[in-house]
């Protein structure tokens, strides 16, 4: 029974949370073992590929002539031949996608931070790369055709691949230049006007290195993914299997062109192959995500 | 650069110099660039797609055939990849949401901090793995240990329509079953990415507040955290649905050609709008051939466009009005 006068002081409510009884320890229980097994059932599917993936590919890797030969002269049941030819597609898109991508994804960035902030074309703008980061990469692929193969006229080549990952990559360096140059302190800029440095030197000298190990890094988790894309290789280019260095002419080999193709072979010298290809894949994506890392750290100005 | 002054300003005190200009209309040039890119896709997809949907002899929409293999006599209908397409993506997000948001939870409001970044980027690394791979994967590691399951929901739960017998065995792996799981695992990330940062942005005011008045971790998590968070949450899922719906490889690779229509089940096989383009790539000599194709890949762009914007809004809705 209350009182009078803590009924004034206490109003009468109450209290928001029972006792800690039972039921709600074991409430409390089955909730952290729910969320903690919901972190361990993603973990098992990354493994379990990881693991797949070494158990079938790694064999064809420790065979040097893996990675000096290509799979020029092979039959469906050959077991000799190697993915240099594809590396070096895969390396060629991925470079020329990034010399197109870098430029225009950072100018966009630097637009969207420096000159359009809240104006109502950078709303459109950020929204627009917020639905390019959306876009379907098999899309992406048939755009670049009925662009530059149907209305332009050229020929599918890996230079057309490396245009319609142009599309998916360029919304991943705007996010990251974005996020990047935000953090550049305003202060840095004010210093840079004081001296009566113009804007854009201001931009290119001081923001932007400031801002760049961040932005490489970005640059390069960017082409990790690009790398893995399949769908555009499929309409835009041909599959060759022999060595090939050319981008604007005939068929070129990337890994995981080879991964999708050599799958129809259907014999096990072709499932050593698929299955080399993949594992080589993911090590590239891999070795660059390492890069990514390794760059940030060497290049990260020291704040504070 | 020693920029030669620009005389014309009528402000004597700000001066704009010609590298300025150059730059600045480099930089706005580069935004304008990239949302007529954008409307390039919606046209260039259009005035493709549109003779070959004139000389359609089905209904676009509601017909279930696909036969291009004559450029005089096309018919293309997208009843069935709709179906497959959507069925897909849903199985995946029914497994993938919860997952996702358990994670979110995991990583934010249970994992010490110092274990909380590393536990996140073992998240991220699902999305560095190719969907080649995964479509390898899940067609040899992971259908055969999932057949058992299929069989046993198709003879115990045949009576519900989705698990009816399917266009394929149910045991055979090559259904829209399997193809789900692994389209599940792919969009985990995502799904958790957008989660775990509106989770994080969960005012700390709230949480010590329920804490003070004594509530659990999970009171905690049930009262605060998760009505702050349900709309990224469902933001994220649509993002994660955008990626389902666009996914091409790992589903043609699981999904393998299959010409009989499916039978809704989720033991069919068939093609996505996405994976009957990459199929038919070998027919890409014809221009009408092709625009058949571009058809189908103009209601993918639309689709996962709205999908996409849609997830957007709600994303940038939410944790705005709620302090």
């Amino acid at each position: 029974m209350r009182t009078d006068t803590a009924d004034v002081e206490r109003p009468a409510a109450t209290p928001a949370f029972q006792p800690l009884g039972f039921g709600r320890k074991l409430k409390n229980g089955a909730a952290t073992a729910l969320f903690g097994a919901a972190f361990l059932i993603a973990v098992i599917p990354l493994l379990w590929v990881l693991f797949t993936l070494l158990q079938k590919g790694l064999a064809p890797l420790l065979r040097p002539d893996w990675w000096s030969h290509s799979f020029n002269g092979l039959t469906a049941n050959d077991y000799n031949g190697g993915i240099y030819h594809a590396l070096m597609g895969t390396l060629l898109e991925g470079l020329v996608c990034a010399i197109i991508s870098v430029p225009l994804g950072v100018l966009v960035g630097v637009y969207l931070i420096e000159y359009g902030q809240d104006s109502r074309f950078a709303k459109v703008a950020t929204f627009t790369v917020d639905i390019l980061s959306g876009l379907p990469s098999i899309v992406a692929g048939l755009f670049i055709y009925a662009l530059w193969i149907t209305t332009f006229g050229f020929n599918r080549s890996g230079f057309a691949v490396a245009l319609s990952l142009v599309l998916l990559m360029v919304p991943v360096v705007v996010r990251v230049t974005e996020t990047m140059l935000l953090i550049v302190p305003d202060e840095l800029r004010e210093a840079s006007y004081a001296l009566g440095v113009p804007k854009w030197k201001t931009i290119v000298k001081i923001v932007l290195p400031t801002a760049l190990s961040g932005i490489l890094t970005g640059v390069m988790l960017g082409l990790a993914r690009v790398l893995g894309e399949t769908a555009p290789l499929l309409i835009l280019v041909g599959y060759a299997k022999a060595i090939s260095f050319n981008l604007f002419d005939g068929g070129l080999a990337s890994l995981p062109l080879v991964i999708y193709t050599e799958r129809s072979t259907g014999t096990e010298a072709g499932d050593y192959r698929v299955w080399g290809a993949a594992l080589t894949l993911v090590l590239v994506i891999m070795l660059i995500n390492l890069a990514a890392s390794l760059l940030s750290r060497l290049f990260a100005v020291k704040t504070k | 650069m020693s920029a030669p002054e620009a005389p014309a300003a009528d402000e004597p005190k700000k001066v704009v110099r010609a590298g300025d200009r150059v730059f600045q209309s480099l930089a706005t040039g580069s935004g304008i660039f990239i949302v007529a890119l954008i409307a390039a896709v919606g046209i260039f997809l259009l005035l493709r797609a549109f003779p070959s949907l004139q000389a359609n002899q089905v209904s676009f929409l509601f017909s279930r055939v696909w036969d291009t293999s004559d450029p005089n006599n096309l018919k293309f209908g997208i009843t069935d990849l709709a179906w497959v397409t959507v069925a897909s993506s849903l199985v995946a997000l029914v497994i993938a949401m919860p997952v996702s948001c358990g994670i979110a939870l995991f990583l934010t409001q249970y994992a010490p901090r110092s274990l909380a970044r590393p536990f996140a980027y073992i998240v991220d690394l699902l999305a560095a793995v190719p969907s080649v791979v995964y479509g390898l994967w899940g067609v040899v590691a992971l259908a055969p240990v999932l057949n058992p399951v299929a069989t046993w929901l198709n003879t115990n739960l045949g009576w519900v329509p989705i698990f009816a017998d399917g266009n394929v065995p149910a045991n055979s792996g090559a259904n829209i079953f399997t193809a789900g799981i692994v389209l599940a695992v792919m969009i985990l990330p995502t799904i958790t990415g957008v989660t775990r940062e509106v989770f994080q942005r969960t005012p700390t005011a709230h949480i010590e507040g329920a804490q003070a008045l004594g509530a659990t971790r999970w009171e905690v998590v049930r009262t605060t955290v998760w009505p702050f968070g349900r709309n990224g949450f469902i933001g994220g899922s649509m993002l994660g649905l955008g990626r389902a719906l666009g996914e091409t490889v790992a589903l043609t690779i699981i999904l393998s050609g299959v010409n009989i229509g499916p039978n809704f089940s989720v033991f069919d096989a068939g093609a996505t709008f996405a994976s009957k383009i990459a199929l038919g790539s070998a027919e890409f000599v014809n221009d009408m051939q092709v625009g058949a194709y571009i058809s189908a890949g103009l209601v993918l762009f639309v689709l996962t466009f709205a999908v996409n914007a849609i997830a957007r809004w709600i994303e940038s809705a939410s944790g705005k009005g709620k302090a």
